[in-house]
């Protein structure tokens, strides 16, 4: 295992380091200390590396990650695994606001609780959040899955297209063309799956199914209130 | 941008550290806020009957000792001046409200910064480290502190404009954001008759606190209602002689991270500037919701 120590080396020499990994490398598990709060730790990976980060990150963690698995052992800034591709991202602590925005692919998973505007614009990306999360989660989803094992703040799903929202507890409010939806014995499936990926434990049978009602695809002058 | 910063020890007694360690959290916000760096410093309290008064003059080496004098034949001082170069700190015997008038019409040159039984207030233009050396922040002592970054939006880039603002006797703010109804509100409370010195929209959000203070709220009840009379952006950290609190607008667009420890409560714009106290790998760490008072008091 390769120990890179941010007292002693800045994230742009670390991030080139993962960067330089190329096929046929060896340098496959990697612990990074002492990140004290730094931004933009572990972005854009493309090599099928597994990173323990042993601390608190601040902004933009894990960033554009393709293949690659980061685990961090703390708190999370804004915008975790912002543009996920592919992969694992988890945090053992709770994540700041906007985590897994816009991801495309991949699994992220939130341990502790998440902040406002979880998933927001995800198209494809799968997160699950073991605690709660804020609100605007969800917020213009185009695909993928939200699986949250306690609450929802207000809003949750606001504008949404056709993202996958599971909530084992309860929702403060829902947002414009968000609905809650028939949770079918696949829905169960699928939850319990993602869970058992996401090495969450929670019932299935608790969680809730919610998505787009496809009233705001096309503008209609009746639904303007909604907009 | 901006960052700001806030720490709190549960303790009663002073913590020698509390400055050495608000100006590395303060050093760690400077690219969110290179214009002007401030500090509110809750340390020892006046004695019995008096108040503390940080007064700003013009230029780096005010004529304090002279100043010192002049105030000495009008009110009681308790104790010697302190000066640090363009800001003074004086302790009084009189109605603090004698004392304003009387700065106001002998020397209408001065800024007062804060007045209270415990609070200092020192800011200037300039990055944190530079503004922290100027006013020797490292070598003080205290109970809890508020410190701010300030990217320029709102207003001027000057001493005045900068954070944190201090309306009423003990009570500071430091805000990440920009309000919008500042204006208004701003004629509002001055007929309440609450007193400003700039244009800024963060001190009318300090104003409006002391106005909802002197009508007998608590900070968290002052807090609460700012929710419906605020409109913008904002997280802010409120200081007062033995509390502090933090509120996000309804939106919390502006970042703010808490961490709490047996031993002290901190408040930042990023955790960077929290990973530099002592214990802070072991803290809790969680990002204030929304809407949400969040206070500490020593009783």
């Amino acid at each position: 295992m390769i120990e890179v120590d941010l007292a002693q080396s800045s994230v742009r020499e670390l991030n080139q380091r993962l960067h330089r990994i190329g096929p046929g490398d060896n340098e496959h598990h990697w612990q990074v200390v002492n990140p004290n709060g730094a931004h933009a730790i572990a972005v854009g990976l493309t090599a099928p590396v597994h990173i323990e980060i042993r601390g608190h990150v601040g902004y933009y963690c894990a960033g554009m990650n393709a293949v690659a698995t980061v685990v961090v052992d703390g708190h999370v800034g804004t915008g975790l695994a912002e543009n996920i591709m592919s992969g694992l991202v988890r945090v053992r602590g709770n994540a700041a606001q906007s985590a897994a925005a816009s991801g495309r692919g991949g699994l992220v998973v939130i341990e502790g609780d998440a902040s406002a505007r979880c998933g927001i614009s995800m198209k494809g990306v799968t997160i699950v959040v073991g605690g709660s999360v804020g609100h605007m989660s969800a917020f213009m989803g185009q695909s993928g899955a939200l699986v949250v094992c306690r609450d929802a703040g207000h809003d949750l799903g606001d504008s949404i297209y056709e993202a996958d929202i599971f909530v084992g507890g309860k929702v403060a409010s829902l947002g414009a063309d968000c609905v809650e939806k028939e949770m079918t014995p696949a829905d169960l499936d699928r939850v319990a799956a993602l869970l058992g990926c996401a090495q969450i434990a929670a019932d299935p049978e608790r969680f809730r199914h919610y998505g787009s009602a496809r009233r705001l695809y096309n503008f209609r002058i009746d639904h303007a209130a909604e907009y | 941008m901006c960052g700001i910063v806030g720490l709190f020890f549960k303790r009663e007694i002073a913590t020698p550290a509390l400055g050495s360690l608000l100006a590395g959290m303060l050093s760690q916000m400077r690219e969110r806020g290179p214009d002007s760096t401030g500090f509110a410093l809750y340390g020892d309290d006046a004695p019995p009957g008096a108040f503390k008064v940080t007064l700003h003059g013009l230029g780096i080496e005010y004529d304090w000792a002279s100043l010192e004098g002049e105030l000495a034949t009008a009110f009681p001082l308790t104790c010697r001046a302190q000066p640090y170069g363009s800001h003074a700190v004086f302790t009084i015997v009189a109605d603090p409200e004698r004392v304003f008038a009387w700065i106001s019409a002998c020397h209408p040159e001065l800024d007062v910064f804060s007045f209270g039984e415990r609070i200092e207030v020192f800011k200037d233009v300039g990055r944190p480290d530079a503004v922290a050396q100027r006013f020797g922040l490292a070598h003080r002592a205290g109970t809890h502190a508020l410190g701010h970054t300030r990217m320029a939006t709102e207003s001027a880039v000057t001493t005045e404009h900068s954070h944190p603002f201090s309306t009423g006797a003990d009570l500071c703010l430091v805000h990440n954001g920009s309000l919008s109804n500042h204006n208004r509100l701003r004629q509002t409370l001055q007929r309440e008759g609450i007193r400003f010195a700039t244009d800024n929209d963060t001190e009318v959000a300090a104003g409006y606190l002391t106005w909802r203070l002197r009508q007998g709220r608590s900070l968290t009840e002052a807090l609460e209602a700012a929710l419906g009379d605020l409109d913008g952006f904002y997280t802010f950290a409120v200081g007062t002689r033995d509390g502090f609190a933090i509120l996000r607008d309804p939106i919390a667009c502006k970042p703010a991270v808490l961490a709490e420890t047996d031993d002290w409560v901190a408040m930042a714009t990023e955790y960077r500037a929290i990973a530099i106290l002592p214990g802070a790998a072991g803290a809790e760490v969680w990002e204030p919701l929304p809407a949400t008072v969040y206070s500490w008091h020593r009783q």
